[in-house]
């Protein structure tokens, strides 16, 4: 399965010159807003006309403005999660899931009602109507709409960005679940680091209508200078790792990474499961020996491998820790100090607090092992 | 007090007639009422502005000017009138059927504006969504826009059917008063007041007037709840 976009759009001022492709599972679009990611994914859906370019998905060109091909968005078979849901206030929650099989030929329709409502934990809302729902239930919903559909491919509008930071919790599970369990491939579009870096197997990030970087989560997130400037401070490393076991005396988890062990906050998983964390470049310190007599828990030895000067007194570096890249951003004073240069064999400190809900997968809560 | 509720056979002709002629003047104006609302509330083309003109035209112009333009344009001799006579058999002059259409046009500015605003109020986002479901332009407004303006179509039925049962001047300037066939409630109370004696009759009748005028609008409001309920609008 591939997406493939190679469009020319203008609007007013603003004008929109993006290709990419992606086959990944999750395909995050991200990027500040007004960078012009949600012209994309409604291009993609269909709701948006591009001046000129190609759109293609799984080899079949929805759009192709050499060729005149605009096929329309009720016949593209490609699901919207929007950002606010969008529920249909005169059917109940079952009617809105309904709705899409209607539209669907037989013979494509994979997607079943109860395996759908079982994955979304939707069951006990079937009867009730849009406007009783929380947020969180709505997306859930709207999730669970957009699939049952059979869709050859699911876009999501940045479907958190309205809900609060615990419905963000309840819902960003289930998306993960959705990422795995499901064949469907995703396009997701989002402003948020932590999302991003939590879901995403692609990333392509846009600035001002223009992607600037494209390719693998873990290096595309690296890029810290690309980051909206609001989101900075979220940025750093990106790695997979595996829970290793728990330490029920102290209350924290171990995690196996190619960089080594790191100890995080207790996670709601069983020894074994996927776990991707997100170490913030601002939350690493650097050691130049091995410290000692040191209240962090988490210290990773590893090379330098790039130096970038960052924003005001900062500076970026990049530490290669057998294979695995973790950013540190420490100011120039301190490089100086301990004279960091290219090559040099460091420490990677991180806290074990500085871990929280929000970059570590913290999976679902059903998955507690005793 | 038996004289209120004791009709005349001519009496209970008015009623009855007056109630068909307002029904079929509602239901008739209702499809294009609707194209004519949409086209209005969503296209862009020329001469949209001259459309909503016309559309008004029977709520400025006094009654009699648009009766007497459906006599010339439906009349026997009309241009409308003698090629619907002659292809269809629909005949409007001097019948029950020229009353309908009189009090439907009359209604249709009304019927138009309720069901316009509540086009305008419908979340085209709702319908996107709704696309992107696979649901082509057709069923959206069927499965979506349709139940979603419902009581706007509710209100501009009602208020359509309530200006058939009280139209009076374009009606009787089209098909006249002829007991029967073309005497509404409006115009039997009229010919009431126009004979010595009459004014029992007159009453009587105006009272049935105002209590299926009544009654039509509980029965708007009472639906208008139900489908208020039914979408958790309130």
């Amino acid at each position: 399965m591939s997406v493939r976009v190679d469009i020319g759009h203008r609007l007013g001022d603003f004008a929109i010159e993006a290709r990419f492709e992606s086959a990944g599972r999750l395909t995050a679009l991200f990027g500040p807003s007004g960078s012009g990611k949600t012209t994309l994914i409604n291009m993609i859906a269909g709701l948006i006309r591009p001046d000129k370019g190609r759109i293609e998905v799984e080899g079949r060109a929805l759009v192709d403005t050499d060729a005149g091909i605009f096929v329309p968005k009720h016949r593209r078979r490609i699901g919207m999660v929007f950002q606010d849901a969008r529920l249909f206030p005169h059917m109940s929650v079952a009617g809105n899931l309904r709705y899409g099989r209607w539209f669907t030929p037989a013979k494509e329709r994979y997607a079943d009602m109860d395996a759908v409502v079982d994955l979304l934990g939707i069951g006990p809302l079937l009867n009730r109507r849009p406007v009783k729902l929380s947020g969180g239930e709505k997306q859930r919903v709207a999730i669970g709409r957009a699939l049952l559909a059979s869709p050859r491919l699911l876009l999501m509008d940045e479907p958190l960005a309205s809900l609060d930071e615990a419905r963000k919790a309840e819902i960003l599970p289930y998306i993960e679940r959705l990422r795995d369990e499901t064949k469907i491939p995703i396009v997701y579009v989002s402003h948020s680091v932590a999302e991003v870096a939590r879901l995403a197997s692609d990333v392509v990030m846009l600035a001002q209508g223009k992607v600037v970087a494209s390719g693998p989560t873990d290096a595309v997130m690296q890029r810290l200078d690309l980051l909206p400037a609001e989101e900075r401070g979220e940025g750093g490393a990106v790695l997979d790792t595996k829970v290793l076991r728990h330490d029920e005396i102290f209350g924290m988890t171990v995690l196996v990474s190619a960089a080594g062990e790191i100890r995080v906050p207790r996670l709601a998983m069983k020894a074994g499961a996927p776990v991707r964390v997100r170490i913030r470049a601002r939350d690493v310190m650097i050691a130049a020996e091995k410290p000692t007599g040191l209240s962090a828990l988490n210290i990773l030895p590893g090379t330098i491998v790039a130096i970038r000067p960052g924003e005001g007194p900062a500076v970026e570096v990049d530490i290669d820790c057998n294979g695995a890249t973790v950013l540190a951003r420490i100011t120039e004073q301190s490089r100086q100090a301990l004279e960091l240069r290219l090559g040099g064999k460091v420490f990677a400190v991180v806290k074990t607090v500085s871990f929280d809900r929000a970059n570590t997968g913290a999976g679902l809560p059903l998955e507690v092992d005793g | 007090m038996t004289w209120l509720v004791d009709l005349t056979p001519d009496e209970w002709n008015a009623v009855r007639l007056s109630i068909k002629v307002a029904t079929v003047a509602m239901l008739a104006s209702l499809p294009p009422g609707i194209a004519i609302a949409l086209l209005l509330a969503r296209g862009q083309f020329w001469g949209k502005t001259l459309l909503n003109g016309v559309v008004h035209l029977p709520l400025i112009l006094p009654p009699v000017v648009t009766g007497y333009l459906l006599l010339l344009t439906f009349g026997k001799r009309g241009p409308a009138g003698a090629f619907l006579a002659e292809h269809f058999g629909i005949v409007f002059s001097f019948r029950w059927t020229g009353a309908a259409l009189a009090c439907g046009v009359m209604g249709f500015p009304l019927m138009v504006r309720a069901i316009r605003l509540s086009i305008e109020a419908v979340d085209r986002k709702m319908e996107a969504a709704a696309g992107t479901l696979g649901a082509n332009p057709l069923w959206v407004f069927a499965t979506i826009t349709l139940p979603l303006i419902l009581p706007g179509l509710i209100a501009g039925a009602i208020l359509a059917f309530a200006k058939a049962m009280g139209e009076f001047g374009a009606t009787i300037t089209f098909v006249s008063n002829i007991p029967n066939e073309t005497q509404t409630l409006p115009s039997a109370i009229y010919t009431f007041t126009q004979v010595p004696g009459g004014d029992e009759g007159a009453l009587r009748l105006t009272l049935i007037s105002v209590v299926i005028s009544m009654a039509a609008l509980v029965a708007s409001e009472v639906l208008a709840l139900r489908v208020g309920r039914q979408m958790d609008i309130e």
